[in-house]
């Protein structure tokens, strides 16, 4: 059978599914989805809430309560250093980066299996499900941030120029979420392990970062090892940028943090793609 | 142009075949498991390595299609369970790949593979009436725009606010086609979701699907229903095992179609595997039908308006005495059509025990309109007993005469009267 080149055809026609290709225009194809983007997040927001008595508050009592329980083991029982913050400030401040990434990477590695009935029935770029997940966690970090300013407030934390770098920091995380979710979500898909795996990774994630610790108390000859977690970088420059001149910041572990995280964006972002066209059939 | 232009298309699964193998020993067992453990564990970093697992078989869903769809055309896909038309929607909407071949599209896409996609239990009719359009592809405005003709459709202007996980099904179903009904593209791909709620929503579907006959829309539509293709669409085309076996005007493929799977509708059906009721003194052994046309000629299969003789093989295991025997014709609906029994003519049937006898049921001018049907057959005493009954023992299509009618598209109802009709004008 003779075709044409596909340019020619691409020229006349509006989409062209061929195999073996990716579909033409994938990134403006996603645009034109972006409505879609908006409804899922909008959707999850308000199932979140539906039929629960506290609603929103959950969102501020969970982190909270973390923070209370971290400051009375690791600040009063087991007296770790805080380098001259209030013990409570420098979790909570920890804690913001910390639950925000938690819970989009929960939500996200299992986002594409819980919408299975959608992937197989409806077409839109499947990128656009994990991606809408980050904003569920993004308006919970929200929440938090506001709980912090009063934080701050009660324990006079004086701000510094720093502060100007947090929406830096906050879209280094979304990256990282990003480019791991993206990763896990595509291959939970085929291996249902990742289900137990990220549970279990994120419980331990907590004790190995310095959420409940500042990373300073970590030895010198460990700190660029211990950095090849990208948030001990995130935590680190959280604390930094929220703290103003208290927390020194580890310039060499924030670099490899920030490598690190791109290079996971991109393969996350390269294997999902690759993998996106086969999910109806796999799911 | 063509609207859709399909070259060579085909599409791949791969079905595993478990290999069966009998552990003697849970050490056997054990081990076997390990081995498949530490392969598939390797395939995550080789998908190459797949090969090292069960063999596999390679199934074609669908194969070598090529097809060129024009503009406003309403295309009818039929064709049996398995033949590959869901498959082929999928591909036509992107939600699986080909593995060979090429779609080309001009125009934009709405599909409707499933009624209700997207719904989310705690959301309320309202919220997922957006979510549900957004879904399918409908932009907020439109949406907006088109909200209260939406909820007109469904009727469910009371409940718009409450969880849909309260709604009946049938609220549910309606609202799903309602925000279905009203998606604005060039092409509209529609998979059997016509087959849902009551028979007053069904009218309304089907008519509202009618609509997009006066619009320059082209649409694809896989239905079992032979009376929807018909009415919708203007082109059909066959899929059997994948391939594309015929297209062309509708009552041409459908005809190919029903040739393909129709029970033989003349010809000896043996009862004694069919299911009896009743006392069991005497049995119905086969029964025998003939079609024919009002001169006397054997047709080869019923059509409206022809004569029918059916023969009934009785035999008689015990005495019997005085019995009726009755030959009832059912829609597929199992609604009672025609009865026709010996006790109307006054005849009565009696025999002695072993006895065989055949009894003659002659139709006349069967007015059946186009539609399957079934036959039951009964022999006993009325209100006092059940001797034998075979609820169903034969089915039958009647196909429409086609020489004397001029507009060939069934029309619903069951029967077809013989009329005269005459206009006359008033003023």
């Amino acid at each position: 059978m003779d075709y044409e080149s596909t340019n020619n055809i691409s020229n006349k026609y509006d989409l062209v599914i061929e195999a073996g290709k990716s579909k033409s225009h994938y990134w403006k194809n996603i645009w034109r989805y972006h409505e879609l983007f908006v409804f899922f997040a909008w959707r999850d927001i308000l199932v979140r809430y539906k039929q629960t008595v506290f609603g929103i508050s959950w969102s501020i009592v969970r982190p909270l309560l973390s923070m209370i329980v971290f400051s009375i083991i690791f600040g009063r029982i087991a007296k770790l250093p805080s380098d001259g913050i209030a013990y409570p400030v420098l979790v909570y401040a920890a804690m913001l980066p910390w639950t925000f990434f938690a819970t989009s990477l929960m939500a996200i590695s299992n986002s594409l299996i819980g919408n299975a009935n959608l992937i197989s029935k409806i077409y839109f770029p499947r990128i656009i499900i994990p991606t809408s997940t980050i904003i569920v966690s993004l308006v919970d970090f929200l929440i938090s941030f506001v709980i912090y300013i009063i934080l701050m407030i009660i324990y006079k934390v004086q701000i510094s120029w720093h502060i100007v770098t947090l929406p830096l920091f906050l879209f280094l995380t979304i990256l990282s979420v990003i480019g791991l979710g993206l990763l896990i979500a595509a291959m939970n898909v085929k291996y249902r392990d990742f289900k137990y795996i990220v549970p279990f990774i994120i419980q331990l994630g907590m004790y190995i970062s310095p959420v409940g610790f500042s990373s300073n108390i970590i030895p010198e000859k460990w700190r660029l090892l211990y950095s090849i977690n990208p948030m001990v970088g995130i935590i680190d420059g959280f604390r930094w940028a929220l703290l103003g001149g208290h927390v020194k910041i580890y310039l060499p572990g924030l670099l490899i943090s920030i490598i690190l995280m791109v290079i996971f964006c991109i393969t996350g972002i390269k294997y999902f793609r690759s993998t996106e066209q086969n999910f109806a059939d796999v799911i | 142009m063509p609207v859709i232009k399909i070259e060579n298309l085909g599409k791949k699964y791969l079905i595993r075949h478990q290999t069966q193998a009998n552990y003697n020993t849970l050490r056997d067992a054990i081990t076997k498991h390990v081995k498949k453990t530490r392969k598939k564990a390797f395939t995550i970093y080789n998908d190459q390595a797949k090969h090292l697992l069960s063999p596999k078989e390679e199934f074609w869903a669908v194969k070598d299609i090529n097809l060129e769809i024009e503009q406003g055309d309403r295309i009818g896909i039929i064709g049996k369970n398995g033949a590959g038309k869901s498959t082929l929607l999928k591909l036509l909407t992107m939600i699986t790949n080909p593995t060979t071949g090429r779609i080309s599209i001009n125009g934009k896409v709405a599909s409707l593979l499933e009624v209700g996609t997207g719904f989310h239990p705690e959301l309320t009719g309202r919220e997922n009436i957006f979510l549900n359009g957004t879904i399918l592809g409908m932009r907020r405005a439109e949406i907006k725009k088109k909200f209260d003709d939406i909820v007109d459709f469904a009727e469910v202007e009371k409940f718009l606010d409450t969880p849909v996980k309260r709604y009946s099904s049938g609220m549910y179903v309606r609202l799903a086609f309602a925000v279905a009904a009203h998606l604005n593209s060039d092409i509209l791909i529609v998979d059997e979701v016509l087959a849902v709620g009551d028979i007053q929503f069904q009218k309304k579907c089907l008519n509202k699907m009618k609509e997009l006959r006066s619009d320059e829309k082209t649409v694809l539509l896989v239905s079992h229903n032979m009376s929807s293709i018909l009415s919708l669409s203007n082109k059909c085309i066959l899929l059997a095992e994948g391939k594309l076996i015929e297209k062309g005007v509708p009552q041409k493929v459908i005809s190919v179609y029903t040739q393909s799977y129709r029970e033989r509708s003349f010809g000896q059906t043996d009862l004694s595997s069919a299911e009896h009721y009743g006392n069991g003194k005497a049995r119905f052994l086969s029964i025998f039908m003939k079609p024919y046309d009002q001169n006397g000629n054997l047709l080869s299969f019923p059509l409206t308006g022809c004569n029918i003789e059916f023969m009934l093989k009785i035999k008689a295991f015990l005495k019997i005495k005085s019995t009726n025997v009755a030959l009832i014709i059912y829609d597929k609906l199992g609604n009672r059509l025609i009865d026709v029994n010996t006790l109307i003519k006054g005849d009565s049937l009696s025999l002695s025990e072993g006895q065989e006898v055949v009894v003659k049921f002659n139709l006349q001018n069967v007015l059946l309109k186009p539609d399957t049907y079934t036959v039951g057959l009964w022999i006993g005493i009325a209100n006092v007993a059940d001797i034998d009954g075979v609820n169903y023992a034969t089915s039958f299509e009647i196909e429409a005469r086609r020489k004397d009618i001029l507009y060939t598209n069934p029309f619903p109802g069951v029967y077809s009267c013989a009329f005269n009709n005459e206009i006359q004008i008033c003023k």
